[in-house]
């Protein structure tokens, strides 16, 4: 008799939990050939309301942890890709329908890019920020912070690589994160928040929603708890409706259109996309006894 | 640095006889709590009970300090322990926990109290007029509220965690002892965060200095938030390495608490027997 | 039912105490630091940690025999008692190791991208990391530090230096606007014996980062961890002839710096050692730091929180027996507030444990030693003859091991000995001063100039006194703390160069 295998249902990460979307709603997997690969769950505005709540309370404790803290933590999260590299492997090609070569390269690029932004965490505040001689007797320093919750849109492809592209350099300063995966291939995100779950991440830094994007992208653009949004998502319809958002209330909008080609090159590995997501806090102190 | 410093108390490794001669003087110091609105005559008689032996005879226990009740369950309190027993009763009064009531009721209270049968009071400082800065009447209330206690001793509890601030902690402990008190407290255990080891040890350098100042040795008592044997053992390296040996008695030192005693109970025993224990083995107070 | 309030006034009326507790006469108020409750024995578990009985060098990823064939003892300082014997290295055995660490810097360490080199060293960083508590054991047993100390301070630093410098492998070009940093090649490094695998950490992980190989050695009385390190190189995949260790004597350290294929060389110990050293280079190409001796000035004003100062001062003084470079070694404090000073502070020491450095309660471990023994005894000795007052414990020092008790001097001014010449011991010299200009100045009247230390409240005060003092490391409101990110290195006497940090990096490279 043939052992039957145990499915796994693929589920929305919020908060450091697995929960299906409050919507009840799925919607199935294809691969390009259109055979079903697996259902998963079709996020709501009501999830999404419901991760900026779990992400705006991880902001305080994820703020205050150390830098050598965090850099420990992605590093960690490299660690746990590593080893499961050959499941994220299996995900990325029969959603895409990549080479197994193809999808490794993208797996193997994805772990590096953990490593190399968790040698940021502790470094990019001495490379940006500065201590200026002001022409009075004052100490004065400025220095980075982080922004806050940032809602982080993906593209559909490479579906797991660009999305840790882009949300290592937000999280590394402090900021929590809400990550609208790849719309055609969400599995491997969906898989990708077991990574993040299990790698020491306090439940809240980031948060990951499958569905539709189209549905959620009003809501980003409004909610007046998000402090930034950045956009890989690669649609200028959808673009210009996030980027309004900053009307509302001053959001930071950061775009970045990149080919999907363009992800594997180390133009995405850039200490600047960190200060999309930072803001610069300037102090004075007298001198003098 | 008081931070560093009070973490370096949790440090030391307090092992084998050591272990076992700290928590009999744990329990010795411990003023058993409770401060229910449900409580009733016979949750007291509980307490007591416990309180008096609070565990089996062959693990060779002291009885606990007291027992600390709202003023209306103090004359059950007395009634159980009867006039002679080792293990006090302590009363909160002065419209314990948040104080926010006129003075003669407060001091009402503490004259019902005493008369009722406390040997001690753990009063509240009116943390309202330490906060809007009127220190003088901060004192006098003390001051009136110690007259009040005729011969039953006077904890005064300053509620850090409403103080927030080291150098407000430091100042009101100043102003407590002048006023007359014999012991200083940390908290009501109604407000988080309630004691902890820093603000314990800025309370404890103001009790020695106001003793090198003054001669007079004041306690200290930390209440609320003390859990288990580790956490009490490291206060009483805090005590022994600040105050020294002076202050390691029940007379000069007490723990607020009610779920550590079993805690405490259950190392004991396993000193004594070898073997980690198990809840069920152990009464409820 | 009303009740009738005797209205108390302030002025008037003092509180009446009707506590149990007598009022004691001033001549009689002292605290009683005694045996009441005394802790029982709490020594670390280190049965399980196997020493072999002897160690070799470490070259070309291989133990290998010394040219000499000879074995040094090295010793535990708290009993005198033999450890393990370790490999005498000789000008040979240097010029096999500089061999292999060109070798691997030629072949492989500077072909190999900064995202890879950083990968190994991430790999150090998390073998160490789980490897923390053997390695701790180690460090006290060979250098007579308290297992306190080494479990919660050397060891989780020295892996945040592999982890911090690991991710600046790849990052080096942001370090240093407008040039192009590369390698130096091959690099020499001198490690002393206070903090022998935090010193192997600062010199290795940039060295690594920055794409050199090394030759390494430590100080020929505390060689074990370093050896150890070596093993973890081996279990990380370190390619071969990367780091290389040559454990031995002065002579061994001599020839790594007189070696012709050594690019640069880092040394960290004695100012007058690293006058020789300076020396030895003249006429070559090589670049060299020098973190060297201090005498470092903890500074008390009178509007510091005095109990938070104290903690401060025994902190400065007694953390790893004051063998530090950067130790806070003169108090000046505010003769205002001298009697307060002391008398909390003769309370204080008495609190501090001597003993068995294994024992977790342990305080203050044995000296490192029976040279620096000697050296402290003497020079408290001519304390004593110059004319200062000496305040030990009263402790029981253990018949067998070096040991030293937590001891200040007071009545000390700047023409004593002991005020100017660095003790390297558990001993602090005491002076006072009367303004902020004066205490400055004293401050500053040294050629050493590695740290400081300032107390006071008085935000804008710490800046000013910042800025005026002429020493690499100023600590304000607290004392001897360390990160990778946080340069350190002195002024003056105390050497040149930096370590840890951005401007730490720039003494590993060629900024092109």
């Amino acid at each position: 008799m043939n052992r039957l295998d145990v499915k796994k249902t693929y589920k929305l990460y919020i908060g450091g939990k697995f929960p299906r979307s409050e919507s009840g709603r799925y919607l199935p997997a294809k691969s390009p050939a259109g055979a079903h690969l697996d259902n998963f769950a079709h996020a709501s505005r009501k999830d999404f309301r419901d991760a900026v709540v779990a992400a705006r309370a991880a902001v305080d404790g994820w703020g205050k942890a150390t830098a050598y803290n965090r850099g420990q933590i992605l590093y960690r999260a490299a660690e746990m890709l590593q080893n499961r590299a050959g499941e994220l492997v299996n995900e990325v090609a029969r959603s895409t329908g990549v080479s197994a070569a193809k999808a490794k390269r993208e797996v193997t690029l994805a772990i590096d890019r953990l490593v190399h932004y968790a040698g940021w965490t502790d470094k990019y505040q001495q490379v940006f920020g500065s201590v200026n001689p002001v022409a009075t007797s004052h100490f004065d320093f400025t220095t980075p912070e982080p922004t806050g919750v940032v809602v982080v849109l993906a593209p559909d492809e490479p579906s797991l690589l660009a999305l840790v592209s882009l949300v290592a350099p937000v999280i590394l300063s402090g900021n929590t994160a809400i990550v609208v995966a790849s719309e055609k291939f969400p599995l491997p995100a969906a898989t990708f928040a077991e990574i993040l779950a299990t790698s020491d991440l306090p439940g809240g830094v980031v948060n990951i929603l499958t569905g539709k994007r189209a549905e959620l992208v009003s809501h980003i653009a409004s909610h007046m708890d998000v402090n930034a949004i950045v956009d890989g998502a690669g649609n200028a319809e959808l673009s210009a409706k996030l980027q309004a958002g900053t009307a509302i209330n001053l959001k930071r909008y950061a775009k970045h259109s990149l080919a999907s080609a363009d992800w594997f090159t180390s133009k995405v590995e850039d200490p600047y996309w960190i200060l999309n997501t930072v803001e610069f806090k300037t102090a004075w102190h007298p001198i003098g006894v | 640095m008081a931070e560093e410093r009070a973490a370096a108390f949790t440090k030391r490794s307090i092992k084998t006889s050591a272990k076992l001669a700290g928590l009999k003087m744990v329990v010795s110091m411990m003023d058993l709590t409770t401060l229910e609105g449900k409580d009733t005559p016979g949750k007291v008689a509980y307490l007591c009970r416990k309180a008096l032996q609070p565990a089996e005879a062959k693990y060779n226990v002291p009885p606990c300090g007291a027992v600390c009740v709202y003023p209306n369950m103090v004359k059950y309190a007395r009634k159980f322990l009867g006039d002679n027993s080792p293990v006090h009763v302590a009363s909160v009064a002065t419209g314990f926990p948040s104080g926010q009531f006129p003075l003669p009721t407060r001091l009402n209270e503490v004259r019902r109290a005493v008369t009722d049968g406390a040997d001690e009071i753990d009063m509240v400082i009116n943390r309202c007029a330490f906060l809007a800065g009127d220190h003088a009447k901060m004192f006098d209330e003390i001051a009136a509220i110690k007259e009040a206690c005729g011969p039953a001793h006077l904890k005064v509890i300053l509620e850090t965690g409403e103080l927030v601030t080291y150098d407000n902690v430091r100042l009101a402990s100043e102003i407590a002892m002048q006023a007359g008190a014999d012991f200083i407290k940390t908290s009501t255990g109604k407000v988080s965060p309630a004691a902890t080891m820093p603000v314990t040890l800025v309370m404890l350098e103001a009790i020695r200095d106001h003793f090198f100042a003054t001669g007079v040795r004041i306690g200290m008592k930390p209440a609320g938030g003390i859990r288990n044997s580790k956490q009490a053992l490291h206060y009483l390296v805090m005590v022994k390495e600040t105050l020294g040996d002076d202050w390691l008695t029940p007379d000069l030192f007490r723990f607020g608490a009610s779920t550590l005693l079993n805690d405490v109970l259950m190392q004991i025993a396993r000193r004594v027997d070898g073997n980690y224990q198990g809840p069920d083995y152990f009464s409820l107070p | 039912m009303k009740t009738k309030l005797k209205p108390v006034k302030l002025s008037a009326k003092r509180a009446v105490i009707a506590s149990a507790q007598p009022v004691v006469p001033l001549n009689d108020r002292r605290l009683t630091f005694g045996s009441r409750w005394d802790y029982a024995p709490a020594p670390e578990e280190s049965k399980n940690y196997i020493i072999p009985p002897r160690h070799e060098l470490f070259i070309n990823g291989k133990f290998v025999a010394p040219h000499s064939g000879k074995h040094f003892d090295t010793i535990n300082p708290a009993t005198e008692d033999k450890i393990t014997e370790i490999a005498l290295g000789d000008a040979q055995d240097v010029d096999k190791a500089v061999k292999a660490a060109r070798r691997a810097y030629e072949k492989v360490w500077s072909k190999m991208p900064g995202r890879e080199r950083g990968k190994y060293l991430y790999r150090i960083a998390r073998i160490i990391q789980e490897k923390m508590r053997e390695l701790a054991v180690l460090e006290s047993m060979d250098g007579g530090k308290p297992i306190k100390e080494t479990r919660d301070v050397d060891l989780p630093i020295v892996a945040a230096h592999f982890f911090y410098h690991a991710g600046w492998a790849d990052k080096l070009q942001y370090a240093f606007p407008g040039r192009t940093p590369r390698p130096l090649g091959v690099v020499g490094q001198i490690i002393p014996w206070n903090f022998p695998l935090l010193m192997a950490a600062w010199k290795i992980a940039p060295a690594l980062a920055c794409g050199n190989t090394v030759v390494i050695k430590p100080s020929k009385t505390t060689s074990l961890t370093l050896v150890r390190l070596a093993q973890i190189f081996q279990e990380a995949e370190l390619p071969e002839g990367v780091v290389n260790v040559i454990t031995g004597v002065g002579e061994t350290g001599t020839a790594i710096v007189k070696h012709p294929d050594v690019n640069k060389i880092a040394f960290t110990g004695s100012t007058e050692i690293g006058k020789q050293l300076a020396e030895m280079i003249v006429g070559t190409d090589k670049c060299i730091t020098l973190e060297l001796g201090g005498k470092a000035a903890n500074i008390v004003f009178d509007d510091a929180p005095i109990d938070q100062a104290i903690e401060g001062i025994v902190a400065g003084i007694y953390f790893n027996m004051g063998h530090v470079c950067c130790a806070g070694s003169r108090l000046l404090v505010q003769e205002n507030i001298f009697p307060t000073v002391v008398k909390k502070l003769r309370d204080r020491i008495q609190t501090l444990r001597i003993g068995n450095p294994l024992d977790k309660n342990t305080d203050i471990g044995a000296i490192n030693n029976k040279p620096q023994l000697e050296k402290i005894r003497e020079l408290v000795q001519s304390g004593v003859d110059e004319g200062a007052e000496v305040v030990q414990t009263s402790c029981t020092l253990p018949a067998r091991g070096y040991w030293y008790p937590p001891t200040f001097l007071t009545g000390v001014t700047a023409s004593h000995r002991v005020a100017q010449e660095e003790i390297f011991g558990p001993v602090l010299s005491v002076m006072t001063f009367r303004t902020p200009e004066e205490a400055v100045e004293r401050a500053n009247n040294t050629p050493y100039g590695l740290s400081a230390g300032v107390w006071t409240d008085k935000g804008s005060k710490i800046f000013k006194i910042v800025n005026k003092l002429r020493a690499g490391v100023v600590w304000a409101n607290t004392y001897n703390k360390f990160d990778p990110t946080s340069p350190f290195g002195g002024y003056k006497e105390s050497g040149f160069g930096r370590e840890g940090g951005i401007q730490g990096l720039a003494a590993y490279c060629r900024l092109d």
